[in-house]
C-alpha cells in the first residue's frame, strides 16, 4: 500500500477505541528510516493485538507505536511481536519444561501445575527491549529488521524465579551457562534460536520464568506460555515458548550466541558474560541507558504562549534513572525534567517537562542518565548490527 | 534440537504464519522484472517478501550478495549457483543503491 492511501485510509479514525490522530509510519521520521522501510510499513493487525505498525509478515514482527507509550505499562495487545521463525502455539496443559544437561544433577520435567505449586510466585516490572530497537535510525544503514523506536514495551512480568527451578534441578559446581530453548523450530535447515545465560544472571532473584503479562497469561505473540524474564537485558534472551533448560558447563556456541547478537568487544563496556567473550567481540548483554519523547509528536503544532508539557519515558539496564534533562537551545543549556514515580530499577520512568514555546520553529532535545552515572550519547556508536542506538533525541516542532 | 522439535510437532500446533491469517501478506508486490519468480519462489518458503523492501535501497549489489549467501550457507536457502546469482542480479536491479 502506499503511503498516501495509507495515511488517507487511517488518519483520524477511531481504531481499537483509540484515537489516533496522527499515525506516523513509526513515528520516526520519514527521511531517518530507509526509504523501502517506509514504503513497506503500515498498520495492520495481528490476532489478539490492536493495529501496529508492521516491519514484516512473516515472521511476524510488528513495533508499537510511540504514541501508546503513554502509558506506564504497555498494554498486552499493543505490545511489539519479533520472532525468527513460525509463532509456536502451545497449550499451557501441553506444556512441559525440562531441565537437564551435563551440569545437573536431576534432570527433571515440570508441568506448569507442578511448577506453581512447588515455587513461589515472583514478579518483576521491566522494560523488554529488542536488541534491533532503533536500528532503522542507523546511518549508514545496516541490514535487519529496520526497527523505529517501538521494539520495546514495559510490562509486569509474572511467575517464578529461574533459580529456585534450577536450584531444584540440583547445579553441579562446573555449572557454566543456562541454554534456553524454545518450541519454535527452524525453517528448513537453518540454526534454532538458542541462547544461554551466564549462571549469575540465571540465578538473579529477579529473573523469572514467566507464564503472566501485566496479569494476564502471557500471550502466545509474547511467547506463552511461558518466557525468559531477563531484566535489564535485551530481549535476546528472554526466550519464548521456553520448553527446555541445558545447564552446561561449556560455552555454548550456536549460531544465535557465537555468530549473531553480538558487538565489537569493549565497544559497550564489559558484556558480564566473560564466557562468551572473544578477542573481537562480545555478546549483547545489558540495555543502554535511553530515553523517548512520547508527546507531543515530533512534528506537532504547539500553542504559542501558553504552557506546553513534553512528556516521555527513560529507562537502562537496571541501576535505576537519577535525573533526564530537557534542552530548548539545542543542547547549550539543560533543565531537570519532572521524573514520575519510580516503578522499579528495571521498569522505564515517565518525565514530563512544562515551556511555554515563543512563536516559530522549536526543538526539544531529552537525555537521560543513569544512576550508575552513564548518559545517552551524541553521536552513534556505529557497529555491525545496529544495536544500542541510545542517540540523544531531538524533536522539532512549530509553535503558533 | 532434535528432540525438541519432534516435542514442537507433536504436542504443538505450528501456527505457520500466525500473521498471514489476518494481515495478509501478499499485498507485498515485488516490481516485475526478470528474475521476479525466481525470487518468489525461493525466499516466500521461509519468509514474506516485505524483508526485500525494507532492506532497500540502501544495498548495494555486495550487501545483497552478502545476505543472499547468508541465506544459503546459514538459514539452508536450498539454492543453486544459477538461483543466488540471479536472485542477486534482480535484487541489486530492483532493490539496491543506486550505483
Amino acid at each position: 500500500m502506499d503511503r498516501r492511501k495509507f495515511l488517507s485510509r487511517t488518519s483520524g479514525t477511531i481504531v481499537g477505541g483509540l484515537l489516533l490522530p496522527r499515525l506516523g509510519i513509526a513515528t520516526a521520521s520519514a527521511d531517518e528510516l530507509p526509504a523501502g522501510t517506509v514504503a513497506s510499513s503500515a498498520l495492520d493487525t495481528l490476532p489478539g493485538k490492536r493495529p501496529l505498525v508492521r516491519r514484516t509478515f512473516r515472521p511476524p514482527n510488528f513495533e508499537t507505536p510511540v504514541e501508546l507509550f503513554r502509558e506506564a505499562y504497555t498494554p498486552n495487545d499493543a505490545f511489539y511481536v519479533r520472532w525468527h521463525s513460525a509463532v509456536p502455539e502451545v497449550a499451557l496443559a501441553d506444556w512441559r519444561l525440562r531441565i537437564g544437561g551435563p551440569a545437573v544433577q536431576k534432570p527433571r520435567e515440570y508441568t506448569h501445575d507442578e511448577i506453581v505449586r512447588k515455587f513461589k510466585r515472583a514478579e518483576v516490572t521491566a522494560v523488554n527491549q529488542c536488541s534491533g530497537n532503533r536500528r532503522g535510525l542507523f546511518a549508514p544503514h545496516v541490514p535487519g529488521v529496520q526497527w523505529g523506536f517501538g521494539a520495546m514495551g514495559n510490562a509486569v512480568w509474572a511467575g517464578v524465579r529461574l533459580k529456585d527451578v534450577l536450584e531444584d534441578a540440583g547445579l553441579a559446581a562446573n555449572a557454566l551457562e543456562v541454554v534456553a530453548n524454545g518450541s519454535d523450530a527452524a525453517m528448513l535447515t537453518g540454526p534454532d534460536f538458542v541462547k544461554s545465560l551466564p549462571m549469575w544472571k540465571a540465578l538473579d532473584p529477579d529473573t523469572l520464568l514467566a507464564f503472566e503479562m501485566n496479569g494476564e497469561p502471557l500471550p502466545a505473540l509474547n511467547g506463552g506460555p511461558a518466557r525468559i524474564v531477563a531484566p535489564g537485558w535485551t530481549a535476546t534472551y528472554w526466550i519464548k515458548a521456553v520448553a527446555d533448560l541445558t545447564v552446561s558447563d561449556k560455552p555454548f556456541d550456536g549460531f544465535w550466541m557465537k555468530t549473531a547478537y553480538r558487538v565489537p568487544r569493549g565497544m559497550f563496556g564489559d558484556s558480564g558474560f566473560q564466557s562468551q567473550d572473544t578477542e573481537q567481540n562480545s555478546p549483547i548483554t545489558s540495555i543502554k541507558v535511553n530515553s523517548l519523547i512520547v508527546t507531543p509528536a515530533p512534528g506537532a503544532t504547539l500553542p504559542a504562549g501558553r504552557r506546553t508539557e513534553v512528556m516521555g519515558i527513560a529507562w537502562d539496564g537496571g541501576s535505576g534513572i537519577r535525573k533526564v534533562e530537557v534542552s530548548l537551545d539545542g543542547g547549550a543549556s539543560w533543565r531537570d525534567a519532572k521524573l514520575g514515580r519510580d516503578l522499579g530499577r528495571y521498569s522505564w520512568r515517565q518525565w514530563r517537562y512544562d515551556f511555554k514555546p515563543q512563536a516559530g520553529p522549536v526543538t526539544v532535545l531529552a537525555r537521560a542518565v543513569a544512576r550508575d552515572g552513564a548518559t545517552q550519547t551524541e553521536k552513534l556508536v556505529h557497529n555491525p548490527a545496529g544495536y544500542h542506538h541510545n542517540v540523544v533525541q531531538r524533536a522539532d516542532y512549530h509553535a503558533a | 534440537m532434535q528432540r525438541n522439535v519432534r516435542a514442537a510437532l507433536a504436542g504443538v500446533v505450528m501456527v505457520l504464519g500466525v500473521a498471514s491469517a489476518h494481515a495478509d501478506e501478499s499485498s507485498v508486490q515485488l516490481t516485475q522484472a526478470d528474475g521476479v519468480e525466481r525470487v518468489q519462489a525461493s525466499c516466500a518458503i521461509c519468509h514474506s517478501l516485505d524483508y526485500i523492501v525494507m532492506n532497500s535501497p540502501f544495498q548495494d549489489r555486495a550487501g545483497w550478495d552478502k545476505t543472499v549467501t547468508k541465506m544459503v550457507k546459514v538459514m539452508g536457502a536450498p539454492l543453486t549457483p544459477e538461483d543466488t546469482a540471479a536472485i542477486v542480479d534482480y535484487l541489486a536491479a530492483n532493490y539496491g543503491k543506486p550505483q
